[in-house]
């Protein structure tokens, strides 16, 4: 296989990685604001105590995955960064937000009202910062960007400011919230918990569906390309077979209350959209200009850059399950 | 304000404001596992209470790094597309290779801070080693990544393309061990230096509290040789600038005219149209001897290069002046601090000393001030060029327009986090902890 194409194989995992381990950290936020009920300070709590020890390092994949964009595909990296200047500066401005916010109220006064004014903006970060994420992969699929000689020449708002991508964007941000509350039942520690987490996973699963269909429709007219690799080959029925098996095995598990079971579903129903979504769009890192083979470093610096994966891969897999073991074996 | 000068301002202000954290972030892990280090070794409960809240400040600030870290990566592509697309697969293995140390930092500074009761004790302080460490790794690999703008190499140029890409040279270009080892210095010199300041300030307020005179102790061992050891580093790097970028060297001194047997300009203001720097004291040949260890040694001056080549003049100049001021005055509160701490330790009294402590808490923001001086002397003096003498800043700017609104957009949002990491900041350490008396076993070998 051409390096490039495994360096890119290696961006979509991190990605997924992202979009699970980074995306609920976003979905907590959601349920940070729409806690209500007489366990609304519990099921705040719980967020907080699910999401401290690891955000900052579950927010590391995507630096992972900008880096490795301009070490080894630098042309698109510049694409990117102009064509969709306003959305990424905006996601910047969330990040920052919702970053800041959660540690903020952390160290703040404990103190209702000042608590509750950090929340707000954390948790209000946490639903904006999502929809960007996913307008800017939507736009970079939709094929709307065009570049001719290196240069950007769709403009800096067509691209994005579209139905299509802005449905992809309300569809990452449903999925995260799905994600989270998914996960959110596991580590509930007390039945009333649990159930508060099952509803809101069950309610935002039909959003997530919901806005899956409608992705779907707009696809139709605003991301052709896609649309057609997504429904055309023969891998591709099965993908999406598979996606709704689990789809469909996470509303179960739910509904049966078998919590980590739907945990385990919701995650392989995320990196199966994904996945989807990498293989519709397939050989382009933009559609429809740029593509893998074109975009790709010299290989030198490809092979350079395998190495220093394989090499950081080594260190990080095992202190990211020390991580992950220390806070959340339960 | 034109596009280009409001994406430059807007990246000066990213930086500038960036630094302070990635300074910080890199230095205070250490200070954190030296005081659980003597916990663990002397069970004397300050040096607990030390190390847990200087975590607490470290949460707080690694945050507020880590955000506008990021915010930076993606910078380099919104302001400086055309940039990156040239340079990415040059540069962009110490950024993919800083992208694991982060990784790393970020994992084990989450089991540090949260993990005190749930890991043992031994686990605890090698989680903030691997904090410590990653931090300084981090620092290292983005100051490449920047050593490499100042001293471009590991490819060749054809029809203003680069072919015969080597990233492994490009990382060991001549500029990247005098840049990443006197910014490795300069944030625990820095940093130390803060600490110490903040903590003299409360003992001044609360004398005698052992918890500040543990905490000053060990943050000036850690600044203090720091401190002492940068001007070694400086003059290194100076002389690798001297080699790579003799224009930049040029306009550090405010040497407009090519000299044998230059001198050293202390302060002055350079005038760019009459080519001269007035009102310097020069000390006579003793640049020539500091770039090139040679008194007869010729440097050249602004005048021998193009006027479109050059630096703004009198920002470097007086920038490197205040940085090497800076740096001077803490190398001497250093000097002072190891004379003091080498007569009197045995008497516990080394730091009841007004002055001293007026002293340390005059040179709290010093290394600061030198950073970011020093930061406006590397980058500024690289102007008018984004890679050094391949590409100009002007050709790397985005064609995105309206580019001032960004900048005051990022200026407001991080005015107003400084605000809050200040507040919170001084809302931790402002109560000085009540300290128990030392355990018996310390207190009998004391006595």
């Amino acid at each position: 296989m051409p390096l490039e194409i495994v360096i890119a194989s290696v961006m979509i995992a991190a990605l997924v990685l992202y979009a699970l381990l980074g995306g609920a950290d976003y979905g907590g936020g959601v349920w940070d604001l729409f806690a209500f009920g007489r366990r609304a300070r519990e099921q705040r709590t719980l967020i907080a105590k699910a999401i401290s020890p690891v955000w900052e390092a579950n927010h590391v994949w995507l630096i992972l995955v900008i880096v490795l964009l301009f070490t080894a595909f630098p042309p698109a990296f510049a694409a990117i960064a102009t064509a969709l200047h306003i959305p990424i500066t905006l996601l910047l401005i969330g990040i920052v937000l919702r970053g800041t916010a959660f540690t903020f109220r952390t160290y703040d006064l404990q103190r209702d009202d000042v608590q509750r004014r950090w929340s707000l903006v954390f948790s209000i970060a946490s639903i904006i910062t999502p929809v960007l994420l996913g307008t800017i992969l939507g736009a970079i699929a939709s094929g709307t960007i065009r570049v001719e000689n290196g240069a950007v020449t769709s403009g800096f708002l067509r691209s994005w400011l579209a139905p299509f991508p802005i449905a992809v964007g309300l569809f990452a941000l449903t999925l995260f919230a799905f994600l989270a509350a998914a996960y959110l039942t596991v580590e509930a520690p007390k039945r009333e918990l649990q159930e508060d987490f099952r509803a809101r996973a069950l309610v935002s699963g039909v959003a997530v569906g919901l806005l899956a269909l409608t992705v779907f429709v707009l696809a139709k007219s605003d991301a052709p390309t896609v649309r057609a690799g997504i429904s055309r080959s023969w891998w591709a029925l099965g993908l999406h077979l598979l996606t709704g098996m689990f789809a469909t095995a996470a509303f179960y598990a739910l509904w049966t209350r078998r919590y980590k079971l739907a945990r385990v579903c919701a995650a392989a129903q995320i990196t199966l959209i994904l996945l989807g979504w990498a293989f519709a769009q397939f050989p382009h890192v933009i559609e429809p200009d740029v593509t893998i083979a074109s975009a790709a470093a010299p290989q030198i610096t490809l092979e350079l850059l395998l190495i220093a994966l394989a090499a950081g891969a080594i260190v990080l897999f095992p202190s990211y399950y020390y991580l992950i073991r220390v806070f959340k074996a339960e | 304000m034109d596009d280009l000068l409001a994406a430059r301002s807007q990246m000066a202000m990213s930086l500038a404001f960036h630094i302070i954290f990635a300074a910080i972030g890199i230095a205070m892990p250490f200070l954190m596992i030296i005081a659980e280090w003597k916990w663990l070794r002397t069970k004397d409960e300050i040096y607990l209470t030390l190390a847990q809240r200087w975590a607490k400040g470290t949460a707080i600030l690694f945050a507020v790094g880590a955000v506008s870290g990021t915010v930076l990566s993606f910078e380099l592509g919104l302001l400086w597309p055309t940039f990156m697309g040239f340079a990415g697969s040059i540069f962009g293995m110490p950024f993919s290779l800083e992208g694991f140390a982060f990784f790393t930092e970020a994992i084990f500074l989450g089991i540090y801070l949260y993990g005190w009761k749930r890991v043992p004790p031994r686990a605890h302080l090698f989680a903030g080693a691997m904090v410590a460490l990653s931090g300084v790794l981090s620092g290292i690999f983005v100051v490449i990544a920047n050593a490499w703008m100042n001293a471009p190499t590991g490819f060749r140029l054809v029809n203003s393309t680069p072919i015969d890409v080597d990233p492994i040279k490009a990382m060991l270009n001549p500029a990247a061990f005098g840049q990443t080892l006197h910014m490795t210095l300069a944030a625990y010199a820095a940093t130390a230096f803060l600490v110490a300041g903040i903590h003299a300030f409360m003992l001044r307020r609360d004398p005698h509290n052992r918890f500040h005179k543990a905490a000053i102790t060990i943050a000036l061992v850690v600044g203090g040789v720091s401190a002492i050891l940068q001007p070694l580093s400086g003059d290194y790097l100076a002389k690798s600038v001297a080699r790579t970028q003799p224009v930049k060297l040029a306009a550090f001194e405010g040497q407009f005219q090519t000299e044998q047997g230059a001198p050293l300009r202390i302060g002055g203001i350079p005038d760019e149209t009459a080519g001269v720097t007035r009102h310097a004291v020069e000390i006579p040949y003793a640049l020539s001897i500091l770039a090139y260890g040679d008194p007869n040694a010729v440097v050249k001056g602004l005048n021998e290069f193009p006027a479109d080549e050059r630096p703004p003049v009198a920002i470097v100049h007086i920038s490197f002046q205040i940085m090497v001021a800076c740096g001077a005055a803490m190398m001497a509160v250093a000097v002072w601090a190891a004379w003091r701490y080498l007569r009197k330790r045995r008497r516990q009294t080394w730091l009841d000393s007004k002055w001293f402590l007026r002293a340390l808490i005059a040179a709290a923001p010093l290394g600061f001030i030198a950073i970011e001086t020093g930061w406006t002397v590397t980058e500024v003096g690289r102007q008018p060029w984004i890679i050094y003498g391949v590409m100009r800043t002007s050709e790397a700017v985005t064609p995105m327009p309206g580019l001032v609104v960004p900048f005051i957009t990022f200026t407001v949002l991080y005015i107003f986090l400084a605000v809050i990491t200040v507040f919170l900041l001084l809302r931790q350490v402002a109560a000085s902890p009540r300290i128990p008396e030392p355990p018996a076993k310390e207190a009998r070998l004391a006595a």
